[in-house]
């Protein structure tokens, strides 16, 4: 005992750090991983710009995003408005730098809504198998019976156009898909001789549900949310665009490029900078998702 | 040549992946005579296997042979072009594997994969010609050809599935049938009757035979000659009963000590350490760091082959010290 | 034999059976695969009891079965005087203590992406209220019993080799203090050289932490160094039962004398014309009629495709289940 307390006097951090060399070697091993995958690299940086640009809106632009100035309608981008003027004379750039803080709050608050529900599914389906998992996969099921962006309409239709129910709607067509995922995994980990010891330990099947199974089958979720951050930007956008999504005059693009639509031909930088928006974020996210797909592949670690 | 058959010098093989060049052979020394029967004995990674590859020309990327010469009869195998080496493996040489359901062609018949195997061989056009022919091998390796011949692999248990892969390797009479592991997936009895057909078809066809095991008990019954292996080389290499009564290596030693035998009473003796990574193997003789007889010499060089007794060849240090004194 | 003690038994084995349903088809009805058929045994304390077979013999089912986690489908189960099949979920979690599996496979048996200190560890934060520095030190206290240090605790188990997976995989067994251990092939995944290490390492876990050992494999020569009383299945049944002795030097089952025939002997001088069993290892969907061997038995008669044969005790302990038995 009295050599333990030795140690710990020459430096407890020391020994954390020399105790937890592999973990730290693991992280080295996979930020290795990440430099050398190309893409994956442009996809975090396009990500990084996005989370920059949504934190920094301020001192991006001195245009109030929502402020209306009737005197300067319409006006082709210039270096005193970048992106040019709207209709209602509104700062079209500053509208697609606040834009990104409406974009990056709908993916936060439907990514954890959505794969929440669907891991939570999934995993109770998977893991108990038979009755359970007909039930859950049936309603399942009925969810994903109907295209998504129509059942997105009918819920904020019903529910009343706006951000909040946007993101409901959202989060309630999309979490099937985690749910299947999580669901497939977790009849895999399962069956596994790992979970077999666990629970020959004698450990209860909440504690093997949440800190063995769990841990094993989020990360093809991960991966599948990554993926879909993209399609949630172009669901609230389609939403936005039909009038169905946030309502003006907050700066979601979809929102926004619809109401520069009846002035596309001849003043077509309202609806063209935050279409193109839409595009580099989708494509952000999708090559940064296929990159931690690669990156957590077991293949192609060891 | 050391073997009128097959005589394998300083074969050296790598294999390119992302945590290094394995050096999976280090100058591999192997020969035999027609219609013997060689063991090659070893643990995992000792690369038995990838000496059987290197014989039949599959060593691919990311493996490379880097040096060394294989000759087989007259030829010499590394220094042939892909389709001179393919009319050899279609003739002289055959193989059967492991897990013989995974070998065969899923979605063919394997009285399909029998024929083809026997009309390539034979540059036959018509496949259906030589359906007698499989017959007469499904009936040679004991399966009964009307309930077989239609099957497909997955349908085969593991035993009828090796007597299958048996007698599609044995139709082109080869000269040197390499078998790796071709028991270790099956349960005692059936491996007891694979061994036995495999036996009585070698004694017919003449072929010679390298049994690639990592079971001792299966090598003292079928060979008649062993080499043994370890990380990369070949360390001893002798007639069975010599390897068994008279081990020299002291990894031979350890290992037959370690191998547990009915009605044994002594405790077993297991050799310490690991297998060395092949990344980063130690220098000289692999087997050194794990040798209680390690000296200075055994981590600078790896000992050459010595012959200590009638083709008796050992690759040790020990004995080399020994040969010295005497002929001081 | 030895001087008349009464023997004391952990474990009572009756009349279990347990059967696999098969996937039906609309029409027909369902089959069920005959893992484990109408098993009875009981193990003495502190034996080393071993089960051997070949595939399609249940012996892995059987081990598992016993430490009910597979649900048996008839037939009970004791330890000692607990009747483990009438234990509610949450005795049964707390029982789990005394009774631990090591299964086969090494690479697949512990957790991949927890460190060995939470591997090991996790039995003792389901069982008992430790502080972390108490976990720390029983782990530690542990690895070393089975041959690994400290400094391994904070590795994740792909740094292993499958003979240390192994060792982990004891250790997570042992650090519950259990009297019964059930060895699922421990042994088969790993090298001979390897294999020798972990086996005397459990001969002597076994004499310190006087442990009962269930021993399930298909090899015979571990099976004779391992064991005191050795079980042959054959199809989900018991072929024969006796001390090893029994077994190995006087098999009085057709079947236990062809499997000990059948194996590869590693001494060359020995050149026996073998006997063989014939044929192939019927499939435990439908076993054959009468005594389950009859089909390959080169000494079967008419009796025995029609009349399943009782146990009977050819002397005292050894039990065959063989019309004709030998010897």
């Amino acid at each position: 005992m009295s050599e333990v307390k030795g140690v710990a006097q020459k430096g407890r951090f020391k020994l954390f750090l020399e105790r937890r060399k592999p973990i730290i070697e693991d992280w080295k091993h996979t930020f290795y991983l990440w430099k050398s995958t190309t893409l994956a690299m442009v996809g975090t940086v396009i990500i990084f710009v996005f989370f920059g640009i949504a934190i920094f809106a301020p001192l991006l632009t001195s245009y109030d995003p929502i402020a209306q100035d009737l005197d300067n309608r319409l006006l082709p981008p210039s270096s005193q408005h970048l992106f040019g003027t709207d209709q209602y004379g509104r700062d079209v750039f500053s509208r697609v730098i606040y834009g990104s803080r409406v974009e990056l709050w709908i993916i936060f608050i439907v990514s954890i809504i959505s794969v929440g529900i669907g891991t939570l599914v999934g995993i109770i389906a998977g893991y108990f198998g038979g009755a359970v998992d007909e039930v859950l996969m049936r309603i399942t099921d009925m969810f994903l019976a109907f295209p998504r962006l129509v059942l997105a309409m009918a819920f904020t239709a019903s529910l009343g156009p706006n951000l909040t129910n946007t993101i409901i709607a959202i989060s309630f067509v999309d979490w099937t898909v985690y749910a299947r995922l999580a669901r497939a995994e977790a009849i895999k980990v399962k069956s596994q001789p790992y979970i077999e010891a666990i629970r020959g330990l004698g450990a209860k099947n909440t504690r093997i549900m949440a800190f063995h199974v769990l841990p094993m089958s989020i990360s093809p979720v991960i991966v599948q949310l990554t993926l879909r951050m993209g399609t949630i930007i172009l669901t609230a956008a389609g939403l936005g665009f039909l009038g169905l999504g946030a309502q003006p005059p907050i700066p979601e693009w979809g929102a926004i490029v619809s109401d520069g639509r009846s002035y596309l031909v001849q003043q077509w930088w309202i609806t063209t900078f935050p279409g193109l928006a839409i595009a580099i974020v989708v494509l952000g996210f999708n090559l940064l998702g296929d990159g931690i797909r690669d990156i957590l592949d077991p293949r192609l670690r060891r | 040549m050391r073997g009128n058959l097959l005589d394998i010098t300083k074969l050296k093989v790598v294999f390119y992946t992302y945590r290094g060049v394995i050096k999976a052979l280090n100058g591999v020394e192997l020969w035999m005579n027609r219609g013997e029967r060689l063991g090659i004995v070893g643990e995992t990674g000792c690369g038995k296997s990838v000496t059987a590859l290197s014989i039949m020309g599959l060593v691919e990327q990311p493996g490379e042979i880097v040096e060394g010469k294989i000759a087989f009869e007259d030829k010499i195998l590394t220094s042939m072009n892909g389709d001179a080496l393919n009319k050899i493996r279609g003739n002289d040489l055959a193989m059967i594997f492991q897990e013989p359901v995974a070998a065969l062609n899923p979605v063919m018949r394997i009285g399909f994969q029998i024929a083809e195997s026997i009309s390539r061989n034979k540059k036959k056009n018509e496949i259906k010609q030589v359906y007698p022919e499989v017959r007469r091998m499904l009936e040679l390796v004991g399966l009964d050809w009307k309930r077989t011949i239609d099957l497909y692999p997955h349908e085969l248990s593991g035993g009828m599935a090796q007597r299958a892969m048996i007698a599609m390797a044995l139709s082109s009479k080869p000269k040197l049938l390499i078998a790796d592991e071709p028991t270790s997936a099956l349960d005692v009895t059936i491996q007891a009757q694979i061994l036995e057909l495999l036996d009585e078809l070698v004694k017919k066809f003449g072929n010679a035979v390298i049994l690639i095991t990592h079971d001792m008990g299966v090598a003292a019954e079928f060979c008649d000659k062993i080499a043994v292996m370890y990380a990369g080389n070949m360390v001893e290499y002798a007639n069975t009963t010599d390897i068994f009564e008279n081990p020299i290596h002291p990894y031979t030693r350890g290992l037959l000590r370690a191998v547990p035998k009915i009605g044994r009473t002594d405790e077993l003796e297991s050799i310490p350490g690991v297998v060395p990574d092949l990344v980063d193997p130690p220098p000289g003789c692999r087997f050194h760091p794990r040798c209680k007889y390690a000296m200075d010499a055994c981590k600078e060089k790896f000992p050459s082959l010595l012959e200590v007794g009638p083709e008796h060849y050992v690759a040790c240090h020990l004995y080399l010290k020994e040969e010295m004194k005497n002929a001081n | 034999m030895q001087t008349e003690v009464t023997t004391q038994y952990l474990i009572h084995v009756k009349h279990l059976k347990k059967y696999f349903p098969t996937k039906r088809g609309l029409f027909s009805s369902a089959k069920y695969v005959k893992a484990v058929d109408d098993v009875s045994f009981d193990i003495p304390k502190n034996s080393t009891f071993g089960v051997v077979g070949e595939s399609g013999s249940g012996k892995t089912t059987l081990g598992r079965t016993i430490l009910r986690l597979i649900e048996p489908t008839s037939g009970t189960i004791r330890y000692i005087e607990t009747d483990i099949n009438s234990l509610n979920s949450k005795e049964l979690r707390i029982f789990r203590r005394k009774m631990q599996i090591v299964s086969q496979d090494p690479y697949n048996s512990l957790h991949p992406r927890k460190l060995v200190k939470n591997i090991i560890g996790e039995g003792l934060k389901i069982h008992f209220q430790l502080s972390s520095e108490e976990i720390y030190e029983k782990v530690k206290d542990i690895l070393e019993q089975v041959g690994l240090r400290e400094e391994h605790m904070f590795r994740y188990p792909h740094e292993f080799s499958g003979g240390q997976r192994q060792r982990i995989a004891v250790a997570r067994a042992l650090v519950l203090k259990p009297e019964f251990l059930v060895l699922d092939e421990p042994t088969s995944a790993l090298d001979v050289s390897v294999q020798a290490v972990i086996l005397k390492m459990l001969k002597d876990l076994k004499r310190d932490f006087s442990l009962t050992y269930l021993f399930i494999t298909h090899d015979l020569a571990v099976i004779d160094y391992m064991a005191d009383y050795v079980t042959v299945m054959y199809l989900g049944q018991i072929m024969e039962f006796g001390t090893k002795d029994d077994i190995f030097l006087a098999p009085a089952h057709p079947y236990t004398f062809l499997l000990l025939n059948s194996i590869p002997n590693p001494d060359p001088r020995i050149k026996k014309k073998k006997v063989i069993p014939m044929g192939e290892i019927p499939s435990p969907i439908d076993p054959p009629t009468g005594c389950r061997f009859h089909t390959r038995c080169p000494y079967a008669r008419d009796i025995c495709s029609n009349v399943e044969p009782e146990m009977k005790e050819v002397h005292k302990g050894h039990f065959v289940k063989c019309h004709f038995p030998l010897g």
